[in-house]
């Protein structure tokens, strides 16, 4: 009779010790100083820095790389004088741009303006979002420098894509939104 | 002259009392199609405009009423407005130029394009109580009650079992207790096959073959859990921590179909896949206030009320809802890191995603299902390993690999080369 409450015992033990696992916390490591690093982690959270945070913003007056710093303001006249520019990417790559947009607007665009520019996307459908225009809407009449202003800056309810696109991917998807609009006016 | 500028305003009341009266009890006959005005307003209206909230422009429930009543203007002035507001804003018009400096100077787009007729559509269904919601409501409690009712039945079912179970552990006592009876009645001596007074353990401490089995099983299995145990310590398979803001990846990627690479841009070319920023949320999420009322419903499945999540993220980005603008008082939301490989091994997103490929998925799991995000693969070195030594590098349409997938698979003799065999498993690959 002793052995079996020993083993009741035994069996208790790994039971609370089953019972310790926790899946909302991380497991233990053999040697965490080899796995922790030593330098600092991109999201960490750091004592020397104002906020606390190790991921920052670039210091003013400077550009990540692969930006260009953009001029127009983020004004009605800033979006009239975009009006006039156009596409800075050689059009001689036109091909691989418009493909590379063409992937870039199916990420970011698509959701909302459908895939073929008609306001037509998912969330759309959904009734997620509502009032999404078609690139053919005469009132806009959208040009590749104020589809570039928009996607910098945002209009109305769409969000900057800045944080998500660089300077060039942003004028591929733009040269992709004029490829749209013509297809849809066709 | 006062007597005639007297009849006129008479009239002009009358005219919109009229108005007024038409809209509230007949609206929908005489005044336009709300349902026509509905797919109108959606089309063209919705991106900055709600019924019963502001947001780019102003709330548009009784528009009509609001202006003529607090305003004096007329059906004819939201026409002009509607169809020419910038042309409206620099004749002069007090009531333009008021509202465009109340809104930020946001310019309304032009609608030329809009017929009076439309705009009759669209203002009676601005006027029309929105119907639809209640409808909704009990749709949603519909959902919920057969939900419950099939949790009954499977009570039902699992009840039955249990109770056939006990009839049968009730028979079987009661069989061997009459077998018992019957025995004694007939004067058999149960006992007699053991001898008396040995307990079993001592007759199995006896036995020494028995004895040296059973110790070797024991060594043997507890062999197999120890090792099972040690090789698990490090790896956080299935690791599913609590995030500060409930984010369902189930909603968001699955339902709403939103690409990853949507809010995890960086995953495109940098080391990283980044957590996003609010300012991501924010690119919806400033449309999208309140989740519609069937997503509520499923959320009540996990404990979770999707709008008060949506509360805690205007908080932190601070944005006022009420004003439509960020405040500017900001707080960093302290989201848990799932995924993290030690630190003596090195991870590329963009080497797998972009040149690689490779499926968010095969790595990260069913995403699109899970309501709360969790580590879904080992992350141990086997599991990278095998992967390389199994898939395929896809050349076609890349001039990097020409002429090292000929060479290689000259040297493999294969058709197709595997990460592995493109140095795939060499140390310093991952190692540094």
């Amino acid at each position: 009779m002793n052995s079996f409450k020993k083993l009741g015992v035994i069996c208790g033990l790994l039971g609370v010790l089953a019972s310790c696992h926790d899946k909302s916390k991380p497991n233990y490591q053999y040697m965490p100083n080899m796995y922790e690093p030593v330098s600092y982690e991109t999201y960490q959270e750091v004592a020397f820095l104002p906020d606390g945070i190790e991921a920052q913003l670039p210091p003013d007056h400077t550009v990540p790389r692969g930006w260009l710093p953009y001029a127009n303001e983020n004004s009605i006249e800033g979006k009239e004088l975009a009006r006039l520019m156009s596409s800075p990417l050689d059009s001689l790559k036109r091909e691989a741009n418009l493909t590379k947009g063409a992937e870039l607007y199916g990420i970011y665009c698509a959701i909302c303006h459908g895939s073929k520019g008609k306001g037509q996307g998912t969330l759309v459908k959904r009734e997620k979002i509502l009032g999404v225009p078609s690139y053919d809407d005469v009132a806009r009449n959208i040009t590749v420098g104020t589809t570039f202003h928009t996607i910098q800056y945002g209009l109305n309810s769409m969000g900057s894509y800045a944080s998500q696109m660089n300077t060039e991917e942003m004028w591929q998807v733009s040269e992709y939104v004029m490829q749209l609009k013509q297809d849809l006016t066709k | 002259m006062k007597k005639v500028t007297y009849r006129y305003h008479i009239s002009k009341v009358l005219v919109f009392s009229l108005a007024i009266l038409l809209l509230s009890s007949f609206s929908l006959v005489a005044q336009g199609d709300a349902g026509k005005g509905k797919a109108l307003f959606n089309q063209n209206c919705a991106a900055c405009h709600a019924l019963g909230r502001k947001m780019t422009g102003p709330a548009l429930a009784n528009v009509e009423t609001r202006l003529s009543e607090n305003e004096g203007l007329d059906r004819e002035w939201l026409y002009k407005w509607i169809k020419n507001s910038p042309g409206m804003i620099k004749s002069g018009d007090s009531y333009a130029n008021k509202i465009y400096a109340e809104y930020n100077q946001a310019a309304m787009t032009a609608f030329p394009t809009l017929s009076n007729e439309d705009i009759d559509n669209i203002l009676a269904y601005t006027a029309a109580a929105p119907a639809p919601v209640v409808a909704e409501v009990a749709a949603v409690s519909g959902v919920a009650d057969d939900s419950k009712s099939s949790g009954v039945s499977n009570e039902i079912v699992l009840g039955a079992l249990a109770l056939i179970f006990a009839l049968l552990v009730f028979m079987l006592v009661s069989v061997k207790k009459t077998l018992r009876r019957v025995l004694v009645a007939n004067s058999v001596d149960i006992e007699s096959e053991y001898p008396a007074g040995l307990p079993v353990w001592k007759a199995f401490a006896k036995n020494q073959f028995l004895v040296l089995v059973t110790v070797i099983l024991l060594l043997l299995g507890s062999a197999y859990f120890a090792y099972g145990w040690m090789m698990q310590v490090g790896v956080d398979q299935g690791y599913e921590p609590i995030q500060p803001i409930h984010y369902s990846h189930r909603i968001h990627a699955g339902d709403n179909k939103i690409e990853c690479k949507y809010c995890h841009s960086s995953a495109r070319k940098s080391k990283h896949s980044g957590i996003p920023s609010l300012n991501v949320c924010m690119n919806c999420h400033k449309s999208i206030y309140e989740v519609a009322p069937s997503t509520l419903a499923e959320g009540k499945q996990y404990g979770i009320d999707y709008n008060e999540e949506i509360d805690k993220l205007y908080a932190a980005v601070g944005w006022d809802e009420e004003e439509q603008k960020y405040t500017g008082e900001s707080e960093p939301v302290k989201w848990i890191r799932i995924h993290n490989l030690p630190d003596f091994a090195y991870f590329n997103h963009s080497q797998h995603v972009e040149v690689g490929q490779i499926e968010c998925q095969t790595c990260h799991g069913p995403v699109e299902e899970m309501e709360i995000m969790y580590q879904y693969s080992p992350l141990t070195m086997g599991w990278c390993v095998n992967c390389h030594r199994e898939t395929k590098v896809k050349t076609e349409g890349n001039a990097y690999y020409t002429k090292i997938h000929e060479e290689l698979s000259k040297k493999y003799g294969v058709e197709s080369l595997t990460a592995a065999q493109m140095g795939g498993l060499e140390c310093g690959k991952c190692h540094y």
